[in-house]
């Protein structure tokens, strides 16, 4: 005790920002333990992690196949369009919903080995990452089948609508469009994942809310199709795609996976979303990270 | 430069599921913390005013009896809770032993299991591959680590545990009382590599309630009471306060002899 009683550092930015750089050192373990996670799901069973992606592709085809009847849409164009949002989609849900469940599910490992928080963040969001790669095989298949209908310069997703340039090399923007989610999947996780553990309604809030939302985003219908039934009367409704913060999330990824016209406003929307939350996430990790122990 | 260092800190517990109105008359049983009903929150004020500085070499045991907050102060001198009021700092790499049923995965191998605590001790994957075989041979588990840790007893579980963190050469080693579960045989074999450890570097911390555990793994002791420390000395001092007879009364000749050598090196 030569220094004297120091003041406690619980509650400092430097903390919470040390745990964020461990957590991202220790990429080994939540590596490993993402893994074990798809691995422990499909243990014993025959398929192993495949059933990721035959559940997708069996649910790809389903709502293909229904709306587009529905829609009176083309499937070639159709198909496609709603298996990559689904496919996205699927990643969000993921993040949104064990996201909430991240410190809770692992209360036995919290309360018996010391490791940064941010390490049970990164399992979460490595585990939808690896999901969502075996989900992609679909989207893969699905463009292959679809081809000749998603590569026509000007096509329209259904009759009537917006033209599309076509799949070209702007397929590669995908790829700082999912980075840029993973990003936000970060504080997602982290925020969520601290506010459950305190206030367990939170996940089921989640729960009963995820289904609403997924109907209520423009996945298993179109900006298009709204357009298309009101005409320039569309007004409010319009609101509805854009007002959710889903919408652009979603659009964000879609938009280049199958060639559609990407406008600049997703960015700049996610771009912002980006900042403020890992802001309040950072906030909230400065202020409670060291009660996440006490209270899981 | 390997130390604990705590300072007036307390641990509070928030307890949100318990009805408030059942923890009105302020309990004051002789088991278990505090529990105090000042907030909206019932809280289990589980240590208070917990003073102490454990530096490279030592050997602490921990006694009290159950609730004294034995296996909070652990957690606390792990740096799993930090402390609600006071301050502590934890200089050194933690491995920590607590309770055998959780931490650990039951549906896969001894072998991933081994992997998954190196790498939360903050070893690579790498070092894990070299260390498992050494592992394997201090456990005696064998063909055992192949099969899902479901299929282990207490005992083996304990092998597992123990084999891990003596292997990577932890600087700071916390036991809680569940490794007395293993065979005297073992014991001995890992009382060894135990002492043999904090020789080399660190520091370890030890909860039990077997007299006999405590001689042979500390030189001296921490007396837990309602959360808060009511005695710190040597081992003998404090255990003769705790159980109110000298420990070494029932130990053979050739026992105290060895027992003394490494306590008198160590001071």
């Amino acid at each position: 005790m030569s220094s004297g009683p120091p003041a406690s550092d619980s509650r400092t930015l430097k903390r919470a920002l040390a745990d964020l750089s461990a957590g991202a050192r220790q990429r080994e373990l939540w590596g490993h333990l993402a893994w074990q996670d798809i691995k422990q799901r499909y243990r014993r069973s025959v398929l192993g992690p495949l059933w990721i992606t035959l559940s997708m592709g069996i649910t790809a085809l389903g709502l293909g196949l229904l709306y587009s009847q529905l829609f009176d849409a083309e499937i070639g164009t159709f198909l496609p369009y709603i298996t990559t949002g689904f496919i996205v989609w699927n990643f969000i849900l993921g993040c949104l919903t064990e996201g909430t469940d991240t410190f809770i599910s692992n209360e036995g490992l919290i309360k018996h080995l010391p490791a940064p928080l941010s390490v049970y963040v990164l399992r979460t969001v490595w585990r939808q990452s690896i999901m969502f790669a075996h989900n992609m095989i679909i989207y893969f298949i699905v463009i292959a089948i679809f081809w000749g209908s998603v590569t026509t310069p000007d096509y329209s997703i259904t009759e009537g609508g917006m033209p599309q340039p076509g799949l070209n090399w702007g397929v590669l923007l995908a790829i700082p469009a999912f980075a840029l989610i993973a990003v936000n999947a970060g504080w997602v996780v982290l925020l969520f994942g601290i506010a459950s553990t305190r206030f367990r309604d939170i996940p089921q809030v989640v729960t009963s809310l995820i289904n609403l939302l997924f109907f209520m985003t423009p996945i298993v219908w179109s900006t298009d199709i709204l357009r298309d039934k009101f005409g320039e009367s569309v007004g409010w409704r319009d609101l509805v795609a854009e007002l959710n913060p889903l919408y652009h999330f979603i659009q964000l990824l879609r938009a280049p996976l199958i060639g559609n016209e990407q406008s600049w406003h997703h960015w700049a929307i996610v771009g912002a979303f980006t900042v403020v939350g890992w802001l309040l996430a950072l906030l909230v990790l400065r202020n409670y990270r060291a009660r996440v122990s006490y209270w899981v | 430069m390997i130390s604990i260092d705590v300072w007036n800190a307390s641990v509070d517990f928030p307890i949100f599921d318990a009805k408030t109105r059942s923890l009105k008359k302020r309990v004051l049983g002789k088991v278990g913390g505090k529990i105090g009903t000042d907030s909206k929150v019932p809280i289990i004020e589980a240590l208070h005013d917990i003073n102490v500085s454990i530096n490279s070499g030592d050997r602490i045991g921990l006694v009290g009896h159950n609730g004294a907050g034995k296996s909070t102060l652990l957690r606390l001198l792990s740096g799993i809770y930090e402390p609600t009021r006071g301050a502590a700092r934890v200089r050194g790499r933690v491995a920590p032993v607590f309770d055998l049923g959780v931490g650990m995965d039951q549906e896969i191998s001894g072998y991933e299991n081994i992997m998954v605590r190196g790498l939360y001790l903050g070893m690579t994957r790498k070092q894990m591959e070299k260390r498992v075989d050494d592992i394997a041979e201090f456990t005696e588990l064998g063909d055992y680590l192949a099969m899902p840790l479901r299929t282990y007893s207490t005992g083996m579980r304990v092998r597992l545990a123990l084999g891990v963190v003596t292997s990577i050469d932890p600087e700071i080693l916390l036991l809680d009382e569940g490794i007395g579960a293993v065979d005297a045989a073992f014991l001995n074999k890992a009382r060894d590599r135990l002492v043999d450890l904090v020789k080399r570097s660190g520091l370890l911390v030890f909860a039990s309630h077997q007299d006999d555990l405590l001689l042979e793994l500390c030189t001296s002791a921490i007396w837990m009471d309602e959360g808060r420390m009511k005695m710190q000395g040597s081992l003998r001092e404090v255990l003769t306060a705790y159980k109110g007879r000298d420990p070494y009364s029932n130990v053979s000749k050739e026992t105290l002899e060895r027992l003394e050598a490494p306590a008198l090196s160590g001071d």
